[in-house]
């Protein structure tokens, strides 16, 4: 059976004066309908490269990509990275949408909101001004702004940023998407407000029966709604699973360390936070093993330096979940013990 | 927005009036008697006061200045009986050298300038803009270079050497004849004669602005195109095409506004250099010629007044504008 989404080995590269900068390394994953999919590393890790990749947002004369986006769409499979632009054109905002981190900068300013939502409607149906006007508003409703027939004459400027992410969302959505990708779309928001845009997500998810896809490096947003996780490092999937399998038994050294790092009530008073030591390595310069290696506090229980010459690939550790590490399971739970 | 518009407009006067006292200030100042200059080289004693009282001279400067202000409202009389002179309002004064009120000589000479403007400006605002988004969607190639070539060259080249340039060239291709070059010609009798006293001024003044234009339209697409917006605009399947002319330059443009208002306000003051080159005798051949030849202190005045009263008027306009198009100034 075909998935929803399914990436293969998706390789983005900008060339760049110092050298080519690697952003996403034989990246494979999938998502499906009405499931919510976290993909979770730190910046420069390759969430939004990926995206960006998914909706073809990639300027082709500054980027080389390799692989495939498959989408599924009526039967009709679609590869994003081979198609025609005005195929992928129309992918975008009709079967694959997207939410943007900052709600502030991502809606036009010279336009009404109902204007831009409209604008979104009629990309990808036909109709007249006033029912895309009439879609705007009932879209407006949907995602809880109050007086929405008021509202949509209203610009940007005069919207909180809550309410205009919910904006961004009543146009994400306005032609039932199938994927959502959420980049973010939390971070630039207070964290009542956060709670708020989760849940209406949630909401959303439901009524619409659509895949989401949630970037973000907010660990307490992904267990709040996520099915499964991607944990991303230095342009490589590290760690794939279902959430509570991976917050429970994660067996990929960077995200034990991850998951190791997030502050916690019930942690012993005066204890230090632990950190996971030194830097992300740059993308230009990839070590030739385990990019993830000159951190790794694992790396000297496996025999013959190997993390430091092979790389690893991605393999299924325990049921239904993936990680690519020279360790077993086992393993990482051994050494975990021992510390 | 009538209310802010009702206010700005009065401050416009206020600037005027308060610019008027200032011109007068600097014309106390200034070595020059209006009233020696009237009659001649060799002139007796008693002609000049005669003259001087003739053309209200001889009372203090803030009562001349009075009578230029009531002037403008009603008029004025200068002597009596058969060497009676009266411009009617609004009078700016009277000008000896060309032996005419003020107000006449400007009416005289503003079609040329307005001509010259209203041309100038349409021929560097499509070319500018047009380039300058060529410029910006093609960046890095050769054409982009290109622009950045005519940018440097439009920009650094004296308006006088190019209008020279221009002017020998069309002069040795037979295209201009100085000799009629300048005398009115209306453009309902005779189209073609029109267009061959304006075009190269035209030409010049356009090149020399179009290159600003160039550099501005093409830095502000390029900027735009890394809005958060931008992004959206494609995100939710824009076509390239509209995501350039509906949401990019819809904010690109938009402070060109500025630019344009002003500089566009700033020529229907007279172009001098310009109108010098081509004998075009507009406001601003005729304020050089009253600096610099007559001493003829009521023209200078009065061109002085009337550029400024224009550039005021497109500062009105641009902010009216500017409103209309951001919503974002708009409600504030």
């Amino acid at each position: 059976m075909s998935h929803l989404l399914e990436v293969k080995n998706l390789s983005v590269a900008f060339p760049t004066e110092d050298g080519l900068v690697q952003a996403t390394d034989d990246l494979s994953f999938h998502v499906d309908l009405g499931e919510t999919l976290a993909i979770v590393g730190e910046s420069g890790s390759g969430k939004s490269v990926s995206s960006m990749a998914i909706m073809g947002l990639h300027n082709p004369k500054t980027t080389k990509i390799s692989g495939q986006v498959l989408i599924s769409s009526l039967g009709h499979s679609t590869d994003v990275v081979t198609a025609s632009s005005e195929e992928v054109r129309r992918l975008r905002g009709g079967t694959v949408s997207m939410i943007f981190q900052d709600p502030m900068s991502a809606l036009h300013p010279y336009f009404t909101i109902g204007n831009q939502i409209a604008e979104a409607w009629l990309l990808h149906n036909d109709g007249t001004k006033d029912d895309a006007r009439k879609k705007a508003i009932e879209m407006l409703d949907l995602v809880g702004i109050s007086d929405a027939k008021n509202r949509v004459d209203s610009y940007p400027h005069q919207f909180s940023g809550g309410m205009r992410q919910r904006v961004m969302i009543a146009m994400a959505l306005v032609n039932h998407p199938k994927i959502l990708i959420a980049d973010e779309p939390t971070t630039a928001l207070d964290v009542t407000v956060q709670a708020q845009i989760l849940k209406l997500l949630k909401d959303m998810q439901r009524e619409f029966n659509m895949a989401v896809i949630l970037i973000t490096h907010d660990l307490g947003v992904v267990a709040e709604v996520a099915d499964r996780i991607n944990v991303m490092y230095a342009g490589r999937l590290v760690e794939e699973g279902p959430v509570n399998e991976i917050y429970k038994n994660p067996v990929h050294p960077y995200t034990i360390g991850l998951l190791a790092s997030v502050p916690r009530v019930d942690q012993a008073h005066g204890t230090r936070l632990k950190t996971i030591p030194g830097q992300p390595p740059s993308l230009i310069s990839l070590p030739g093993g385990c990019a993830f290696e000159p951190r790794c506090e694992f790396a000297k229980f496996v025999p013959d330096n190997r993390c430091k010459t092979t790389r690893p690939e991605v393999q299924e550790k325990l049921t239904g979940h993936l990680a690519r590490c020279h360790l077993s399971a086992s393993q990482v739970l051994e050494v975990k013990a021992r510390q | 927005m009538l209310k802010y518009i009702t206010k700005r407009v009065f401050y416009a006067f206020v600037m005027l009036f308060v610019l008027s006292m200032v011109v007068y200030l600097i014309f106390g100042l200034v070595p020059i008697d209006p009233a020696k200059l009237s009659c001649g080289t060799h002139c007796n004693p008693v002609v000049v006061e005669a003259n001087r009282h003739r053309l209200g001279l001889d009372i203090p400067l803030w009562h001349q200045w009075w009578n230029f202000i009531m002037g403008l409202f009603q008029g004025r009389t200068y002597g009596e009986g058969a060497a009676m002179i009266h411009c009617p309002a609004p009078a700016l004064g009277y000008s000896f050298p060309n032996n005419a009120c003020v107000t006449e000589v400007m009416a005289g000479a503003f079609p040329f300038t307005f001509t010259l403007a209203v041309g100038a400006f349409i021929l560097w605002m499509t070319i500018g803009i047009s380039f300058g988004i060529l410029a910006a969607r093609k960046k890095g190639t050769y054409i982009d270079r290109l622009s950045t070539a005519f940018v440097l060259i439009g920009s650094s080249l004296p308006i006088f050497i190019l209008g020279l340039l221009i002017y020998i060239t069309a002069f040795l291709l037979h295209l201009i004849d100085p000799i009629t070059q300048g005398t009115w010609v209306s453009p309902l009798s005779d189209p073609i004669g029109f267009f061959r006293n304006f075009i190269f001024a035209w030409i010049t003044l356009a090149l020399a602005y179009a290159a600003i234009y160039t550099r501005l339209t093409r830095s502000n697409v390029i900027e735009t195109s890394t809005e958060d917006y931008i992004r959206t605009a494609r995100a939710k399947g824009v076509a390239e095409r509209d995501v350039l002319y509906r949401h990019n330059l819809r904010t690109a443009l938009a402070p060109l506004i500025t630019n344009a208002g002003l500089d566009f306000g700033g020529l229907l003051g007279g172009a001098i250099i310009t109108e010098r080159v081509f004998q075009l005798p507009g406001l601003g051949y005729m304020s050089i010629k009253a600096v610099l030849r007559d001493y003829d202190l009521p023209l200078i005045m009065g061109t002085t007044l009337l550029a400024a009263a224009f550039f005021i008027f497109f500062n009105l306009i641009v902010d009216i504008a500017y409103a209309y198009l951001d919503p974002r100034v708009r409600l504030n």
